[in-house]
């Protein structure tokens, strides 16, 4: 539970990060969160064997993260979290994929061993561009860039309220967990027997403040849409970033940049 | 006497589980008062404080404010009229920061923008909190908390406030805080409390509640003194009325 209180933590460091100033910071979040979904789209749609042409993706994910002022500690703790996951999706290839694909010296490798990396790659790649929109955006910021991209308002609502009461549940988990435990000896009394009726707890009181909180929205005015305060204008330099973005990443998906480098390396040397 | 403005006649509220919360409460409050509704847990405060901005609508009996029935026609002018003040300051801070939660209700009033700006940074500014505009709710401490829903309420203009256990988990120096900031509201305020010390300071006039019926209603002073009802209502005496027991042991 402890591990979990503290991963949602983590999660607020995003946020603390989103409040930074920089040319990242500074862009519309439309155009970011435009960017960051194309960039999770040429990603994924790579062949399964290709490993070298995703690294130049990562090398300007590390350019965003290094204007944006994003410390690379942050995500990567983050990506060792989830990277137990893209792993156990990828665990099997190596076993079924044995066909030889590669061979350095003596040694062959299997494109199952391939496709695992690859996996693993477009995992920390996807996330980490998740990451890192977070980071330079803020969730709040992300999910009205949406609502005015056109996602419906109920669930921008619903994702801002999620937001916000994460941690007031995770709190209130956390109180009968401990409540729990502090009356339970030797291992007894931890099971499943009690965890239904603790979780059905959670659930009635999640209920509960669901209807307190509604009520005192009702009673400052909703009506179901969100109003904000403030609503940004795309500027002239926000376009032509966004169209210069398109064109890097679009022009890195069909072209494999590594190879291109290497072979105009190779092309050098006599 | 001027018409009150809030008035409450038989008033009954059953809840669906069976609970007979309020069972026939009638008063009235007039401009520029600040009253105390005390009463023991279970005794209908908050369910009679519910009615007065239409959260529930009566079962039976009538709520006006001002010159005005309380229905689902009356409701958007009522609530604007009455400003709530939940216990729980995380119930009522719902918005991303502290500033966009005070302009939510003006923006919902349909309010032009600069003008949300200027009800928002006067709402803070009246209760001392300006300098948290940016920051989220959640980080905020309970004193802080408790002063930005206040806020929120304010930025609406409301003539009454209605507050439900306003120093409800606050340190003394946070609740002493908010006395001073209550004191200075010139508004109509209904105030449920246990705090009977509070009730002291801020109200002239307190209402008993006892198993949803009003037991007394008179000045605060005089309720105070009338042992017999607050132990019949489950109610002490607030500290500074009784005797000093560490000043009694010295000089007896």
């Amino acid at each position: 539970m402890a591990t979990i209180a503290s991963a949602f933590a983590d999660l607020r460091t995003l946020d603390a990060l989103a409040t930074q100033d920089s040319v990242i910071h500074r862009l519309d979040p439309r155009i970011k969160v435009l960017t960051a979904a194309l960039f999770v789209v040429c990603v994924v749609s790579f062949d399964k064997y290709v490993v070298a042409a995703l690294l130049p993706f990562g090398l300007i994910l590390s350019l965003i993260m290094g204007l944006g002022g994003v410390p690379a500690g942050v995500i990567f703790k983050k990506l060792v979290l989830v990277a137990p996951f893209a792993l156990l999706v990828g665990l099997g290839n190596p076993i079924l994929d044995q066909q030889p694909l590669l061979s350095i010296g003596p040694v062959a490798i299997s494109g199952g061993w391939i496709s695992l990396l690859s996996i693993l790659l477009r995992c920390c790649l996807t996330v980490g561009g998740m990451l890192v929109l977070i980071a330079t955006t803020g969730f709040n910021e992300v999910c009205r860039a949406l609502e005015r991209m056109g996602l419906p308002a109920i669930l921008v609502v619903q994702l801002l309220l999620l937001y916000r009461y994460l941690f007031v549940l995770m709190e209130e988990g956390q109180r009968l967990h401990r409540a729990r435990a502090l009356r339970s000896f030797a291992g007894r009394g931890l099971g499943l027997r009690s965890f239904g009726p603790l979780l059905g707890n959670l659930l009635l009181r999640a209920h509960d403040r669901a209807q307190r909180i509604h009520r005192a929205m009702r009673c400052r005015g909703f009506d179901g849409t969100m109003r904000s305060p403030h609503t940004p204008h795309l500027t002239v330099r926000d376009v032509l970033l966004l169209v210069l973005a398109c064109l890097v990443l679009i022009g890195m998906r069909r072209h494999d940049c590594a190879l291109l480098l290497g072979q105009l390396l190779t092309g050098l040397l006599p | 006497m001027s018409p009150p403005l809030v008035e409450v006649r038989d008033l009954i509220h059953t809840y669906p589980d069976g609970t007979a919360a309020v069972r026939g409460v009638s008063l009235a409050l007039h401009r520029g008062e600040t009253v105390a509704v005390i009463g023991a847990n279970g005794a209908g405060k908050s369910t009679l404080l519910l009615h007065l901005n239409g959260s529930l609508t009566p079962q039976s009996g009538t709520v006006r404010i001002g010159d005005m029935p309380l229905t689902t026609a009356t409701l958007g002018t009522i609530r604007r009229t009455v400003g709530m003040i939940f216990q729980d300051p995380d119930d009522q801070l719902f918005m991303p920061t502290v500033a966009e939660d005070v302009a939510f209700g003006p923006l919902n009033l349909g309010l032009p923008p600069d003008e949300v700006a200027a009800r928002v940074e006067r709402a803070l500014q009246r209760v001392g909190v300006a300098h948290l505009r940016q920051r989220p709710p959640y980080k905020l401490s309970g004193g802080e908390k408790r002063a930005v829903a206040i806020a929120t309420v304010l930025a609406m203009t409301p003539d009454i406030l209605v507050m439900d256990e306003p120093s409800a988990s606050l340190d003394p120096r946070a609740r002493r805080m908010l006395i001073e900031l209550l004191a200075g509201l010139g508004h109509t305020k209904i105030i449920a409390a246990h705090d009977l010390d509070l009730v002291l300071d801020l109200c002239e006039r307190t209402i008993v509640l006892r198993e949803g019926r009003v037991m007394a209603d008179g000045p605060t002073r005089d309720i105070f003194s009338n042992e017999q009802l607050l132990a019949a209502s489950h109610l002490e005496k607030p500290l500074r009325m009784q005797a000093c027991p560490a000043c009694g042991r010295k000089t007896g």
